[in-house]
């Protein structure tokens, strides 16, 4: 018998909607800022509610990033919101100079991450995102699972002063995380506990990981299921003493394996407690058309990539 | 309010402070630093109403000001010194190792009177717009200002931003272009010409003056009728014509000097042509 069954979907954008619209309720220093993409962002009802904070840049992604640090350092917080594309590839010197290197009180708010992205092919499906933000001295990194998470994400970063690039996507998926859990940006959330492997997935892969859970359990392996929704900072606590119980680590993302989560979990294992690491990431390529789900099995990001992979952690722990 | 005589006393000791920086440092860019020394010395000492004496990144109620081509920093660094940010002595640590008066200038190292790092080009007229609209959202009714060089002005990101600010009626801006013809591959003209600059900015929707950057009585009086023509639903833009070097014959009418340091010999030639008005740091 399934464990995780989902019972409800949404998108997560939709979270992220949801969660600017009660900011703009209530922080008056709020400010969206949107290139051409209100409605794939769901920001049409913080822009129908509150125009005066509410500005369309148009087609210009370079100038939004330079205009949400000007309003940062006029004491606004600042949401942009345009895909994850071209919330970063498109405007990374932007973001360098005038948001991390300047340390400003900016959110970067990015849509349509990764494959699930879908049709529109591999010019949109960023999934360097997560490596070009996070090697950014002082920014924060966040790729949430859900709509829940994703909203409450939104109502937290607004409470942190300093960059922060939230990541989500586009696809509807199961939506199960708890509304009522809060969110504290850099802590992991343990969904499973487990002794025999440790897996640490992150956006829509947690769902994925959780899945893989109910197979590993009729298979009598004890997955422990770590949610990071915070690529940077790591909770290192939390990874190295779950590492330490289990042994080997499989790590889940919907990003390039180049600059992903697992590369921070690798980096963070082979420096302080060597452990056998397995990467459910996309390999050294581009993606291309398709369905999220047909995709995510093509570039072997699926449940069972997860699961195989527990596996293969399993049998290279040594004794 | 300092007059005419005074301003052209500050801006000859900013004129010899970065070219003594420059030296010191055994790098910076002399060229576009002299040239635009005498909008600065307006702008810091007539134009803005400001606050150096306790410095503050919202700046609130006052006139802010940001440096778009940050290679002129030593020009910018002086005048902030010099009208009382930070000690005039601390010119004297420029571009070295643990200073606060980097390269090109930035907010990381709590350098009073600066809001965000420039140097990386095309950027500032954008961090200036936004500015501009919090200080609306504020109600605050305080000028922005941004200044670009015109080699600058060659990147996308400026044309974004000269579109979306007479689209938004941002008219509590000030934008300055140097118009000095020159960057560091050569003439502009050469490089990638500019075409007619005032008809592009005014095709763009903004209010355009031009002026004679390196004459002191028409760059006050400008920047004068500059403001006086704000609030009027359009930012505006003042194509400043000036000479890159103004003020050490050797340097002027070339594009030569741009990022090189003077040595000490050619330095020792540059002071001789700049009276000493205010003491050296």
């Amino acid at each position: 018998m399934k464990k995780y069954i989902a019972v409800d979907e949404k998108d997560t954008r939709s979270g992220f909607g949801a969660g600017l619209f009660e900011l703009g309720q209530t922080n008056q220093q709020v400010v969206a800022l949107c290139a051409d993409l209100i409605g794939s962002l769901k920001m049409d009802a913080f822009v129908k509610e509150f125009p005066d904070r509410f500005i369309q840049v148009g087609i210009a992604e370079a100038n939004m990033i330079g205009l949400a640090a000007g309003l940062a350092i006029g004491g606004k917080i600042p949401f942009t919101g345009t895909f994850a594309n071209f919330s970063t590839g498109r405007v990374y010197d932007q973001i360098r100079q005038a948001v991390a290197y300047s340390n400003k009180n900016v959110k970067i708010c990015a849509s349509h991450a990764g494959l699930t992205l879908g049709e529109d092919g591999a010019t949109h499906q960023i999934m360097e995102d997560l490596g070009l933000m996070k090697m950014l001295p002082n920014m924060t990194v966040i790729n949430t699972a859900d709509y829940n998470q994703t909203r409450l994400a939104t109502l937290e970063i607004a409470k942190y002063n300093g960059p922060v690039y939230l990541r989500f996507g586009r696809p509807v998926v199961p939506n199960f995380t708890n509304p009522n859990s809060g969110f504290e940006i850099g802590k992991a959330v343990t969904y499973e506990e487990g002794t025999d492997v440790t897996i640490i997935a992150t956006g829509h892969m947690l769902w994925k990981a959780l899945e893989a859970w109910d197979i590993l359990h009729e298979k009598n392996i004890h997955a422990e299921i770590i949610n990071l929704h915070t690529i940077k900072p790591l909770d290192e606590k939390a990874v190295l003493s779950s590492v330490l119980k289990t042994g080997c680590v499989v790590t889940a993302e919907e990003h390039l394996r180049n600059g992903g989560l697992g590369d921070s979990i690798a980096q963070l294992l082979a420096l302080r407690n060597p452990a056998p690491v397995e990467m459910v990431a996309v390999d050294d390529k581009f993606g291309e058309s398709g369905k999220p789900e047909e995709l995510l099995v093509k570039y072997h990001i699926d449940t069972p990539d997860i699961v195989e992979a527990a596996i293969r952690a399993i049998s290279r722990k040594k004794g | 309010m300092y007059d005419i005589d005074k301003l052209k006393d500050i801006a000859c000791q900013v004129r010899r402070d970065l070219l003594r920086m420059i030296h010191g440092s055994a790098s910076g860019h002399p060229g576009g630093s002299l040239g635009c020394t005498d909008l600065l010395t307006a702008l810091y000492f007539s134009a803005m109403n400001h606050h150096p004496e306790k410095f503050e990144m919202e700046g609130k109620n006052q006139d802010l000001f940001f440096l778009s081509n940050g290679h002129i920093s030593a020009a910018w660094y002086s005048v902030l010194a010099r009208s009382g940010y930070f000690p005039v002595k601390e010119l004297g640590t420029f571009r070295i190792m643990g200073t606060r008066l980097q390269g090109h200038p930035t907010p990381a190292e709590h350098l009073e009177g600066i809001r965000i790092a420039s140097g990386s080009l095309g950027q500032g007229l954008s961090v200036a717009i936004g500015n501009a609209i919090s200080k609306k959202l504020n109600g605050d009714n305080s000028t922005v200002y941004c200044l670009m060089g015109d080699g600058e002005i060659q990147e996308g990101q400026v044309w974004e931003a000269a579109m979306f600010a007479p689209h938004n009626k941002i008219d509590n801006l000030i934008a300055i272009v140097d118009n000095n013809g020159k960057q560091i591959d050569g003439p502009t003209d050469q490089v990638l010409s500019l075409g007619d600059l005032p008809a592009k900015w005014k095709s763009f929707g903004w209010d355009v003056l031009e002026m004679n950057g390196n004459d002191m009585d028409e760059v006050v009086g400008t920047l004068k009728v500059a403001k006086n023509r704000l609030n009027n639903k359009k930012p505006v833009v003042i194509i400043m014509k000036t000479e890159m070097g103004m003020g050490v014959d050797f340097m002027m009418g070339t594009h030569k000097w741009h990022g090189n340091a003077p040595n000490a010999e050619q330095l020792e030639k540059a002071l001789s042509q700049i009276p000493e008005t205010l003491g050296d740091y």
